[in-house]
């Protein structure tokens, strides 16, 4: 099901302007646009790399070569989707996304060329403190684990498997593991968000957790 | 926080949730909302409670709320 949107409305006076000059027939003015835009990207792509410096391997220059690539095809994807864009947002801010978009997934990608983890570690050591969980203070604790364990080993599909150990026991970057096994980030959210959903239910089976618990978030 | 909320919260979701996709989808208009100060979550509460619970999706979020706001004038 797609979430309701708003319907198609006259644009603002400076979306106009841009689709106007960007979609020119006259060469000189359409470029002119096109150097504009470009400009913004890159002003964007720049502050968005900064922004997420710290929780990325990628320093110095070749951040900044993240952004000028970001820009670069986030403005050919926007030249190509122009007629897209429905007047349901600024044109800039529609624009901007695709320039945030491509940032998020180029650094998702150089995550591999010097992982911290490699895939496929399976470093279970850190299951209790993902789960923040600590076997030595609680009995109870070291149960819990062995029903998560029990749930990671015969409810999930090799596949699942595999993703739900890359992202929470081994704490690699969604879009590091979406990158590197070639999947949208959706479908790594959808195998966490339902493999959370069969462990509460089977510690809940256990009472190990209460029932209700859930529904007072 | 004890440990009972802590595997609380991380077994967490909320039916509510639209995913990255459908959130994606939509997110130059609920940052336009929010930039604007009207009540985006009210208006796409599926999106507030998946930016809420996605890193990677709140990560663009606050980049692109940023982006748009430092294009403002006087930013």
């Amino acid at each position: 099901m797609q979430l309701a949107r708003p319907a198609p409305r006259e644009l603002d006076a400076e979306s106009a302007s841009w689709l106007g000059r960007l979609a020119s027939a006259a060469a000189g003015e359409r470029e002119a646009a096109e150097r504009d835009l470009h400009g913004k990207l890159l002003r964007i792509a720049l502050a968005e790399v900064r922004r997420r410096s710290s929780r990325t391997p990628v320093t110095g220059p070749e951040l900044d070569d993240v952004a000028h690539q970001a820009a670069a095809d986030a403005m050919l994807a926007i030249l190509g989707k122009l007629a897209e864009f429905r007047g349901d947002s600024r044109f800039t801010t529609w624009a901007y996304k695709f320039v945030i978009l491509e940032v998020s997934s180029k650094l998702g990608r150089h995550y591999w060329r010097n992982p911290p983890v490699a895939l496929d570690t399976a470093q279970w050591e850190r299951l209790p403190d993902r789960l923040g969980l600590d076997p030595h203070q609680h009995a109870e604790a070291t149960g819990i684990l062995a029903e998560v364990r029990h749930v990671i080993d015969t409810e999930l599909t090799a596949h699942q498997r595999r993703i739900f150990i890359a992202i929470v026991v081994d704490g690699i970057p969604l879009d590091a593991l979406a990158g590197k096994l070639n999947l949208q980030r959706n479908a790594i959210y959808k195998v966490i968000f339902d493999t959370r959903r069969k462990i509460r239910r089977a510690l809940v089976a256990k009472d190990y957790l209460d029932e209700a618990a859930a529904g007072r978030r | 926080m004890n440990e009972q909320d802590m595997l609380e919260r991380f077994l967490h979701t909320d039916p509510r949730d639209v995913g990255c996709g459908q959130a994606t989808a939509v997110l130059h208009i609920y940052v336009d909302l929010v930039a604007a100060g009207q009540d985006a979550a009210g208006r796409y509460p599926g999106v507030a409670v998946h930016l809420a619970a996605c890193g990677p999706c709140g990560d663009d979020f606050a980049g692109l709320l940023a982006a748009v706001t430092s294009d403002e004038p006087g930013a």
